[in-house]
């Protein structure tokens, strides 16, 4: 069964249409290796026996035309399932069973996936090492005590430990691309607008997006094509024509002209990710692509305004979290009383951190001096993005300023831990999309993240690009089933 | 500016989210740090700039308000913490 779970999407895809495997042969083998995998703590939910009932319904009367015909996947706890609990990694979500799904996941499961089950998060998406779930840490496949990235840690940490062919996450300021930087995997963050919010707990609506979670960029194409649709029931869901990403990737890039920004040069960069970079510069000129230095100069503006907007989006929408519709509920000697216990209770420590700061900034008298000045830098951002894009066709930056961290090594202080996204966040703040590839290994053998930015609804484009130099970079993960021993 | 124990246990009330004073201590000292690094904005002369409120800038589509999940009164109760026939019950607000 080994090499089952070896075999990326787009090769499980045409086993199955040959009829080489069956669906109940790939569900069975990614169940059972969950099954063994518990140490990693990726599950919160788990829907196996569903699974490989699913799967032999699909191979009682398959249909080949489908896009993910009898393929399991695993998908982050952030996404609502009908009839199956759906917590967001929090305490006070921790019998919510959704009557309802997510548009995202409907559109998997009607183009023939099937759900193993419900990964762990940091809670409400809020944290970039899956440190601050109620459900406890996710453990990355790449070293023991190490911690998979966040918040869509679970995610990476099940893919890159082969539990689930491909999977998604949300990305709200680098929350699919941080932990796909520091497990060795490939995310994608698409154009604000792409993939329906409908359904996938919010946290800044603004600012979220779901996306793909694979080991290659073929799958991530596939994967991203089925997710993105246009969607009446998200009021920000964008008509445009989405692409057969996978038919038409094209690893010819000549002529290209990909961006590097200066600001994205910091003091403390380590050596290996510099070297890392120019790498990557080396790869685009072999391919015929040209580079051109830009400058972006509102970026260290990014993340100052990222810690009002995210906040502050998430303090009204973590408002509906009363204990008196669903979730979790604490006794109190009134409904006051019973409303702040309950999300005393009901919150972590960090949510309750941002939900405090969100209500700050929005609070009579603040508004002005933090949110409407959030608000106005964002546009400066945006303005960079846009003066930029009229030189060039893509951006190329690090994904995260290093590589994965202990666990616990920067739990205390919340700022050290918000610099992880100091990269990614300028992106989700002008709603573009971005992919991180790996692009090699650091000198303790963590994997390293390269991110390619592109123009809105230019997906296919990173995509090009990505492809053309995951093919120069061969980069192979390095995973030695430490939980397994 | 920095933020003191009063508005820390002030901001615990507009988010109705109760604290005790070891914690309210904590989060003073953790806020203080966060709005130390947000105030680095300050350093932008951003009399001149719109506000960014959404990055589609386009117009709310609309749709039918059509009634599409029906008879889910169930499935909804069953979430609740406390529910008796088909409301949803809280402690008592009125004398």
């Amino acid at each position: 069964m080994s090499e089952i779970i070896d075999l990326n999407l787009v090769e499980l895809v045409q086993k199955i249409k040959k009829k080489e495997l069956s669906s109940k042969e790939i569900t069975k083998a990614f169940v059972d290796r969950s099954e063994k995998s518990k140490k990693l703590n990726v599950y919160i939910t788990d829907n196996f026996n569903e699974a490989i009932k699913s799967a032999e319904n699909f191979d009682s009367k398959p249909n080949f035309e489908k896009k993910l015909p009898g393929i399991p996947i695993a998908v982050k706890d952030l996404f609502c399932t009908k009839n199956l609990r759906t917590t967001a990694g929090s305490k006070i979500l921790n019998n919510f069973v959704p009557p309802y799904e997510s548009t995202v996941t409907q559109n998997l499961w009607d183009n023939g996936a099937i759900l193993l089950g419900k990964l762990n998060c940091d809670e409400f998406a809020m944290g970039s090492s899956n440190e601050t779930s109620f459900f406890g840490n996710v453990q990355s496949p790449i070293g023991e005590n190490l911690v998979p990235g966040g918040s869509s840690g679970g995610s990476a940490s099940a893919l890159a430990a082969k539990l689930t062919p491909v999977t998604i996450g949300t990305d709200t300021g680098g929350s699919i691309r941080q932990p796909a930087s520091f497990t060795g995997t490939v995310g994608l963050k698409p154009t604000y607008g792409s993939c329906s919010r409908y359904g996938i707990v919010a946290f800044a609506s603004s600012l979220d997006q779901a996306g793909p979670m694979t080991s290659n960029v073929e799958d991530c194409a596939l994967l991203l094509e089925v997710m993105s649709s246009y969607d009446l029931k998200d009021s920000t869901s964008v008509e445009f024509k989405r692409n057969n990403y996978l038919q038409n990737l094209n690893e010819n890039i000549k002529g290209k002209k990909i961006g590097i920004p200066k600001e994205y040069i910091t003091d403390k960069m380590p050596k290996e990710i510099e070297d890392l970079w120019q790498n990557g510069i080396s790869y685009l000129k072999e391919s015929g692509a040209e580079i051109i230095d830009l400058s972006l100069p509102n970026t260290p503006y990014a993340l100052p305004a990222y810690y009002i907007v995210a906040p502050a989006e998430a303090s009204s929408n973590l408002a509906r979290y009363d204990g008196v519709k669903y979730g979790f509920r604490s006794n109190g000697e009134n409904l006051i009383d019973m409303y702040e216990k309950t999300r005393s209770e009901g919150f972590g420590n960090e949510v309750k951190r941002r939900i405090m700061i969100g209500t700050y900034v929005l609070s009579s008298g603040y508004y002005d001096a933090y949110y409407l000045k959030a608000q106005k830098v964002r546009r400066l951002i945006k303005n960079d993005f846009d003066e930029a894009y009229k030189k060039v066709d893509a951006i190329l930056t690090p994904s995260t300023p290093s590589s994965a961290f202990k666990i616990n090594e920067k739990t205390n202080d919340p700022v050290s831990m918000y610099l992880n996204d100091i990269f990614t966040v300028p992106i989700n703040l002008a709603g573009l999309p971005a992919i991180s590839i790996p692009a090699g290994l650091d000198k303790k053998g963590y994997p390293l993240g390269l991110q390619i930015i592109g123009k809105a609804f230019d997906e296919q484009n990173i995509l090009n690009i990505a492809y053309s130099m995951q093919k120069k970079i061969k980069f192979k993960n390095v995973i030695n089933d430490w939980w397994l021993k | 500016m920095s933020i003191d124990l009063k508005t820390v246990k002030h901001i615990s009330k507009l988010s109705r989210i109760s604290l005790d004073d070891e914690k309210a201590k904590k989060l003073e000292k953790d806020l203080n740090s966060i709005f130390k690094f947000i105030e680095k904005l300050n350093e932008l002369d951003t009399s001149k700039t719109e506000a960014l409120s959404s990055i589609v800038e386009t117009k709310l589509q609309l749709r039918k308000d059509e009634i599409k999940s029906k008879d889910i009164r169930e499935q909804i109760l069953k979430n609740s913490p406390s529910e008796n026939k088909d409301f949803f019950v809280v402690p008592k607000v009125v004398e």
